[in-house]
Formats: C-alpha cells, sequence, structure tokens
C-alpha cells in the first residue's frame, strides 16, 4: 500500500513566546521546535499500517530547512522515504494554500491512504487534512481514536463529545485527521535513528507546487488579557503554601 | 450582514449549542437563517428561515450528504457568513463547505474586532486577529466563547432534499465509558495535568485532593497516557464539573479543559510557567515546581 503522512514542525508549547516585529506572527529565534503532537499519532499510525500490509511509507513536510530535523525523527520511527517541501514563508499562507501545495504533489502519486493530525498546535485551523482530501476528491474522516484495516474496509471511531464515539466504515484510498490518544507513538530507537539518514529526504521548492491564492491574512498576533483581579504567587514553596491557604480560608468554604 | 448558522441534532436530539451560534448573529445584528438536518418537532427558536432536512434520511454523521444539503442552503440564502460550532460536526464539515465554495474558513473564532476574527494560537497562549479576503466567510466558534441568546421565535421552515452517495459509512455509536467517579458531585476537585512528570505522581495529587476532602481528576494527556481512569477525565471530552473549589496541578489549560472547569467558583492553579492559558481563568495562579509545592501544602493541610 502507498502511504502517505503529512507532519508539521512547530515550536514547543512550553515555550517563553515572543511576538515577532512586524507584529504578525512569533519571533522563531529561541524557540525549540518539534513535531507537532497530533502528526506523532498520524506518524505512529502510518508506520503500524505499513508494518501490517508492507508497501511504501512517504512523509511530507512544508517550511524552513530546519523542518529536516523533525522529517528525520519520522524516518527514524518508520517511515520510508520524505519530501520536504521548502517555504520559507509557511507562516504567511492559509490552509487552502497549504492543502492546495500538498494536493498538487501528492495528485499523481495514487496514495491509498493518507494521514494528517487533526490540527496543529500553533495554528490550529484543523483544516489542512480535509481540504487535501476534498481537493484529492478523497473521502476524509477526522479526530480519529481508534483505526483498522481489514484488508478491504477501513474502520475507525470518530470522538465526540461527550466521550462518546460515532463509528464509521470507509473503503479507501481515503484520508484520515488523527486525535491524541490515537495510539501509543514509539520513540526511535538508536539503530532506527542511524538507519533513517541513510534513507531518501528530497526537497522541492514551493513555487513548483503553490497554485492557489491566498484568502485569509492574520493581522496581529498578541497575548491575551488573564483574568482580571486572578492572583499570582511567586516564591519559596513554605511561604506559598501559607499564602494559598490563607487564600482559600478568605475567599471560599472548603477549609471550614 | 446575512448569517447562515449551521445547528447540530445528535442521537435524536438538537443540540443546545445553536443558541450560541444565535447569540453571535446577534451580537452581529446580522439577518439569521439557520441550517438543520432534524426533526420537525424539536427546532431552534428564533424568527427567520429554517432550512431543514431530515435525518431520518440523511443520519447524524454523512458529510457528502450534509456538505449537498448545506450548498443548497447557502444557493437559496446567499450569507455572507456561514457559521458552525467548533465541534466534531463543525470542524468535519466546514472546510468541506469552504473548499466547495472556494471561502475563507476561520476557525475557533472566539471575538469579533471590527470586520476582523479573533481565534487562539499555540495552545490557547496567544491570540491571533484574522482577516478574510473573500466574498463570503466559513467561521466555526469556539464553543462557550459567545453568549447563548434567550430571545426564543418561531422559524418559517424550508424543506430542503439532495440526493448525494455518502462514501462514508456510519455505523452508530460506542456510548462513553461509565461508572467509577462522578466528579460533578465534587465540591473539591484536584487534577493533574501533564507537568505531574510521570505515572508515581498520580498519589501526590489524590493525597492533595483527599486533604481537600475532595476527589481528584485528570487532563486528557494524563488519561491518553493511561495514568489515570477516563472517568476521571475533566473536560469536553471528560466531565464538565463545577466545584466549589478546583486546583488544576501542572495543566496547562487547553480550550478542551477550560471548557469543563472554567465554571468552578474559585481556581488555583498551579504551574511553572507564567504565560499558561490556565492563568486566564485562574483566581490564583501559584508559579512553582508542583512536586515540590503540593507536598509541603498537602502537610500543612493535614495539620490544620
Amino acid at each position: 500500500m502507498k502511504i502517505l503522512v503529512c507532519i508539521k514542525q512547530v515550536p514547543d508549547m512550553e515555550s517563553k513566546f515572543k511576538i515577532a516585529a512586524d507584529g504578525r506572527w512569533y519571533d522563531n529565534s529561541d524557540l525549540v521546535f518539534r513535531m507537532n503532537e497530533y502528526d506523532e499519532y498520524a506518524v505512529e499510525q502510518a508506520v503500524r499500517l505499513k508494518e501490517q500490509v508492507g508497501g511504501e511509507l512517504t512523509v511530507l513536510s512544508i517550511g524552513p530547512d530546519r523542518v529536516k530535523e523533525t522529517m528525520k525523527k519520522a524516518l527514524a520511527m518508520g517511515c520510508d522515504r520524505g519530501v520536504h517541501v521548502a517555504d520559507d514563508t509557511i507562516a504567511a499562507k492559509d490552509p487552502m494554500t497549504i492543502a492546495g501545495i500538498i494536493a498538487e504533489y501528492a495528485k499523481d502519486q495514487n496514495f491509498s491512504c493518507i494521514f494528517t493530525g487533526m490540527q496543529s498546535q500553533d495554528r490550529g485551523s484543523g483544516q489542512v487534512g480535509v481540504l487535501l482530501a476534498e481537493m484529492l476528491g478523497l473521502p476524509a474522516v477526522t479526530t480519529i481514536v481508534d483505526f483498522a484495516w481489514d484488508g478491504d474496509l477501513f474502520s475507525v471511531k470518530r470522538e465526540l463529545e461527550g466521550g462518546i464515539k460515532a463509528k464509521v466504515t470507509v473503503q479507501g484510498p481515503a484520508l484520515f485527521t488523527c486525535q491524541l490518544g490515537l495510539n501509543t507513538p514509539r520513540y526511535p530507537t538508536l539503530p532506527n535513528i542511524m538507519k533513517a539518514k541513510k534513507k531518501e529526504l528530497i526537497s522541492l521548492p514551493v513555487e513548483q507546487l503553490q497554485k492557489t491564492v491566498i484568502l485569509q491574512e492574520t493581522e496581529r498576533l498578541y497575548f491575551p488579557e488573564k483574568k482580571s483581579g486572578g492572583l499570582i504567587l511567586e516564591g519559596e514553596v513554605a511561604s506559598l503554601a501559607d499564602r494559598l491557604i490563607g487564600i482559600l480560608k478568605e475567599k471560599t468554604a472548603v477549609l471550614a | 450582514m446575512k448569517v447562515l448558522l449551521v445547528a447540530e441534532y445528535r442521537e435524536g436530539k438538537l443540540l443546545g449549542s445553536v443558541n450560541e451560534l444565535l447569540g453571535f448573529a446577534e451580537s452581529l445584528t446580522a439577518e439569521t437563517g439557520v441550517f438543520l438536518v432534524g426533526k420537525k418537532d424539536n427546532l431552534p427558536k428564533f424568527s427567520g428561515r429554517l432550512y431543514l432536512a431530515d435525518v431520518d434520511k440523511h443520519r447524524d454523521y454523512n458529510p457528502d450528504g450534509h456538505k449537498a444539503l448545506l450548498l443548497q442552503a447557502v444557493e437559496k440564502e446567499q450569507p455572507d457568513l456561514i457559521v458552525f460550532s467548533h465541534s466534531s460536526y463543525g470542524w468535519d464539515l466546514a472546510p468541506r463547505l469552504a473548499f466547495a465554495l472556494k471561502t475563507c474558513q476561520i476557525s475557533e473564532v472566539v471575538a469579533v474586532e471590527g470586520n476582523s476574527f479573533v481565534v487562539p494560537a499555540c495552545n490557547s497562549k496567544l491570540r491571533r486577529q484574522v482577516k478574510s479576503l473573500s466574498a463570503k466567510t466559513v467561521l466555526t466558534l469556539q464553543v462557550g466563547a459567545f453568549q447563548a441568546s434567550e430571545t426564543g421565535g418561531e422559524p418559517t421552515v424550508i424543506d430542503i432534499n439532495v440526493e448525494a452517495a455518502p462514501r462514508i459509512s456510519f455505523t452508530g455509536y460506542e456510548a462513553a465509558v461509565g461508572g467509577g467517579v462522578d466528579l460533578t458531585k465534587a465540591s473539591v476537585i484536584v487534577s493533574a495535568g501533564r507537568g505531574i512528570g510521570k505515572p508515581e505522581n498520580v498519589a501526590m495529587i489524590a493525597g492533595l485532593a483527599a486533604a481537600l476532602k475532595g476527589e481528584y481528576g485528570a487532563s486528557r494527556p494524563v488519561v491518553d497516557a493511561e495514568w489515570v481512569e477516563h472517568n476521571r477525565q475533566v473536560g469536553t471530552t471528560g466531565q464538565s464539573v463545577a466545584p466549589k473549589l478546583y486546583v488544576a496541578c501542572g495543566i496547562s489549560g487547553a480550550i478542551q479543559h477550560l471548557a469543563g472547569m472554567k465554571k468552578s467558583e474559585f481556581i488555583v492553579a498551579i504551574n511553572t510557567d507564567r504565560d499558561a492559558p490556565i492563568g486566564e481563568v485562574a483566581d490564583v495562579l501559584v508559579v512553582a515546581d508542583l512536586k515540590q509545592f503540593v507536598p509541603v501544602l498537602t502537610e500543612k493541610l493535614k495539620a490544620l
């Protein structure tokens, strides 16, 4: 089976973010980058499917040169080859444009199964996977938390609100967007990290693949206001505990 | 301004989220239409046109069919905005519609700023103001971000029907993992987040909960990692709670978690990160390493 998994490199969300000089995005310096968390589940599921049925698993990512580091992790997890779309201005592109770039690459490749994360941690639009499927004319199932292939049909479960799941079957080729908890993403082993260095990782210029116009623009990125009247306590733990107990006695009835 | 709101229907019931969509439309003083794949005996209460398709025929989940129906409603209504809840139904269907109409979609809107929309970024640590460059715009609204409408009224029903062969077969629901702990009855809840670091530290959180005569809960990553059972999960995919005191330990504050606990009467967050989004709802943010702070706090509470 020919399988594609699309991943995004994002900043570690624990980072101290700073707003970039143009006020429209975060400042990239001093950030640690990693694989979008949702995409780790997508890669793991893609690798498991490939291990089950054989074939070839391609990992694709768009962005500046540094995203190749994240792609190497996917290769070390078990992807066979990497396609890097070189683009230094990815942050200014909207979901329709990004999906269009991937669709332009994927349209002649006859992938039987495509995985993406259900959303990215930085932009969180949750659109790219579904748009990609629409562009390729494939059925898409979003937010999957369970996945199986029986040789004929994909059987998946979608996560709904309140812990309820919807059971869904679909004939391939199809696209799935992966929710947290779908599986347990593996850690790459040292031998697999070494092996990954020898795997094919090609770069394509984005100009070759971008066909659509941009439909939305970010005007401003900023920090939200904290709860008004919210108190921030800092200091040594014993005195912090005393201060917190004092506040709980004053403001709540739970210590009565 | 004309808006078309996309209501949701699941397992025989109209979902209440439509009232937030109606509230959003009212805040824009927009002419309002609603689209629903549902039933005539369970309609949203508003004054305007309701485009209704029969759920018995089109099912609860059938993206190909619902997209075709919605496109018909858009064709008749010609709205400027097509508005969904940012829910498992909305984020699934909205991009399909945006692609069919070749329009911009802006996801998880929390506020309107002039002609632009504000959405969260970077796990809710930041806000992003976005402008649509297309004539029509598709929006999904963050659940809980807009005040529900209580205006009421009677819609004028316009039946719609269109055949589209579904490529996806919806075969039924699987009920939530039930039983165990009913957190909604606890007056104090102490919840563990990813910041607890390892499963052995769940006992420390349970110990603090016991010292406060409450229950312990957990955020999604801790449940996904199987450190705590699902029946203790707080958030949109777990339980929604509103205790007298909620203590969030090492929880960054993803919207799915905040939606399940922000109605608590008093919220204490313990986190090493001052900028964690949990700070937006916390009455007190204790900036500390919970592994050092929680045992000390627990001992002092026991000594009271």
